[in-house]
């Protein structure tokens, strides 16, 4: 355990540095993903000039879901950042070298490629949920917070392990992966009324690919929506579900991997 | 020296074409993005007729053949001029004997034929299967549609281009091409119809490119643009092409003297 936190210092001081080499690109980015975020939120918002509500819920609920998604998705986007995995470990060959080191295959590589300034996404996050909270006077108490961190943690696993999951796959095949930026699309679908969807996509979107688990569900728990209390709570159990899936398949990948040879 | 550059276009089709498992699943998740967009406009309209001038087939329509024309109009040119800038591959391509900015516009077209034929063509018959899309009849807005769509093509490009070479400025220019994904996505109309944002927003999308790339051609497609209104939107098409030529030219001649390379 000593090991694996002084591991995370050494790999943070690093992550200092190289980013103060290109220090203006540094505050790009951040812009850039809080305009990434201000796009689904511009969606919510443009709609909802045109209607009063979605599927039965109301402006301020959708908004409350996505300031909830915001604060999982910061959290993941920052410390398991696994974009471009294929393209650097397999077919420029830095798998061999993290193989041959002592720590946790996934650890190293998650750390290689922490964004912390991702985190700043999920700020504004709790920001939002904090409004819509106040607005729809919800109350709020010590077991709320416990539960919405219990959720957050739930949410963040099972982003984890579906996408270190498919991650893995690039273990089998050297093909650029294009699974993962598409799967970037479908995540976002959580984040909206479930029962909107169509019967396919809603067992889709809980069961497959469970990202309604890390927005609707979750928020719906606060809510009052149809959505009972016991469901939203499984979202943690979920979360362990998935990401112990997501990191058995990536052990399993790590074995059959036999190098891309370079 | 043309066939040179059609060969560009040849050699990147067959190059996709090695990796079509991809846009096979590529495909599916087009097609499951617009069945959820399809269903999420379901409930915005409720029992409303119409929305911004859209009625609720058009606006399938649009949504479906918005993600469709993306599949052919998107392309990664900027980070692909980024990455031959940062490992100095691009010095090689000023002593060859071709225009590198045609070169990189060449290829995309390449990459966007496979996209077209292999992806869009298939995708809109899924999607015309599995959803209440409605084709237009009229001969006149296909033809348009689809010279339309190759003009969206080379807009989108001249930004990817724009972008890409950007790097010869500021280094690391990855943020800014987030950025410019996301500014795309979301002002050319592929998200949001840009009839749909408040005036004033709509307001300042006329003035931008962005348009150009989606949410005109869609227009057309759907029938909400029609006869002369058809020449109109070709006219903003083609000038913004014009103008997008210059700010990639006076950055590629400037480059020249800028060059440096980071290592490599």
């Amino acid at each position: 355990m000593v090991f694996y936190t002084s591991l995370i210092w050494e790999y943070m001081k690093n992550y200092v540095k190289t980013k103060l080499t290109y220090r203006a690109d540094f505050w790009v980015e951040v812009l850039s993903d809080l305009l990434f975020q201000a796009t689904n939120l511009i969606f919510i918002l443009v709609i909802f000039q045109h209607t009063n509500s979605l599927g039965g819920w109301s402006e301020a609920e959708v908004v409350f879901v996505y300031g909830y998604f915001m604060i999982p998705y910061g959290i993941f986007m920052s410390f398991i950042n696994l974009w471009g995995f294929s393209e650097r470990y397999i077919v420029k060959g830095e798998m061999d070298r993290v193989l041959t080191r002592p720590a946790h295959s996934l650890f190293q590589v998650i750390l290689e490629n922490i964004d912390p300034p991702s985190i700043i996404g999920s700020f504004v996050g709790a920001v939002i949920l904090g409004i819509c909270w106040a607005q729809l006077d919800i109350p709020f108490g010590i077991v709320e917070l416990l539960v919405l961190i219990v959720m957050v943690i739930g949410s963040v696993l099972i982003y984890t392990g579906v996408y270190t999951a498919l991650t893995a796959i690039s273990f089998f095949s050297d093909a650029p992966t294009g699974i993962l930026p598409l799967m970037f699309n479908i995540q976002g679908y959580g984040r909206y009324p479930i029962t909107i969807y169509n019967r396919l996509i809603q067992v889709l979107l809980t069961w497959v690919v469970p990202f309604a688990f890390v927005g609707v569900y979750p928020a719906a728990y606060f809510l009052d929506q149809e959505i009972t209390k016991s469901f939203a709570l499984l979202t943690p159990v979920v979360g362990i579900v998935f990401f112990t899936g997501g990191l058995l398949f990536w052990n399993y990948g790590v074995r059959k991997y036999r190098g891309a040879g370079s | 020296m043309v066939s040179a550059y059609l060969d560009f276009i040849r050699i990147r089709f067959l190059m996709m074409l090695a990796y079509r498992v991809n846009y096979y699943s590529g495909i599916l998740i087009y097609t499951l993005n617009i069945g959820v967009y399809y269903f999420t406009w379901q409930a915005i309209y409720g029992s409303q007729q119409t929305l911004g001038g859209f009625t609720v087939d058009q606006m399938t329509t649009y949504v479906a053949v918005s993600w469709m024309a993306r599949a052919f109009y998107f392309n990664n040119l900027d980070r692909e001029i980024a990455n031959d800038i940062r490992d100095g591959s691009v010095a090689i391509q000023f002593i060859r004997p071709y225009n590198y900015v045609f070169v990189k516009m060449m290829q995309g077209l390449g990459e966007g034929l496979f996209r077209l034929l292999l992806f869009m063509g298939p995708g809109m018959i899924i999607a015309c299967l599995l959803f209440p899309v409605k084709l237009p009849t009229d001969p006149a807005a296909w033809t348009a549609f689809l010279f339309m769509l190759l003009m969206s093509f080379l807009i989108n490009s001249q930004i990817n281009i724009f972008t890409g070479l950007l790097s010869f400025f500021v280094e690391n220019n990855e943020g800014m091409m987030r950025m410019k994904r996301v500014l795309v996505d979301l002002f050319s109309g592929v998200i949001v119809p840009i009839s749909l944002f408040p005036g004033w927003l709509s307001g300042i999308m006329k003035y931008l490119p962005f348009q150009a790339i989606t949410f005109l051609p869609s227009s057309v497609f759907t029938g909400r643009i029609q006869g002369t209104g058809i020449w109109q939107v070709l006219g903003i098409q083609l000038l913004w092409f014009a103008i997008l030529i210059l700010p990639i030219y006076l950055m590629w001649r400037s480059a020249r003297h800028r060059l440096f390379v980071q290592g490599g």
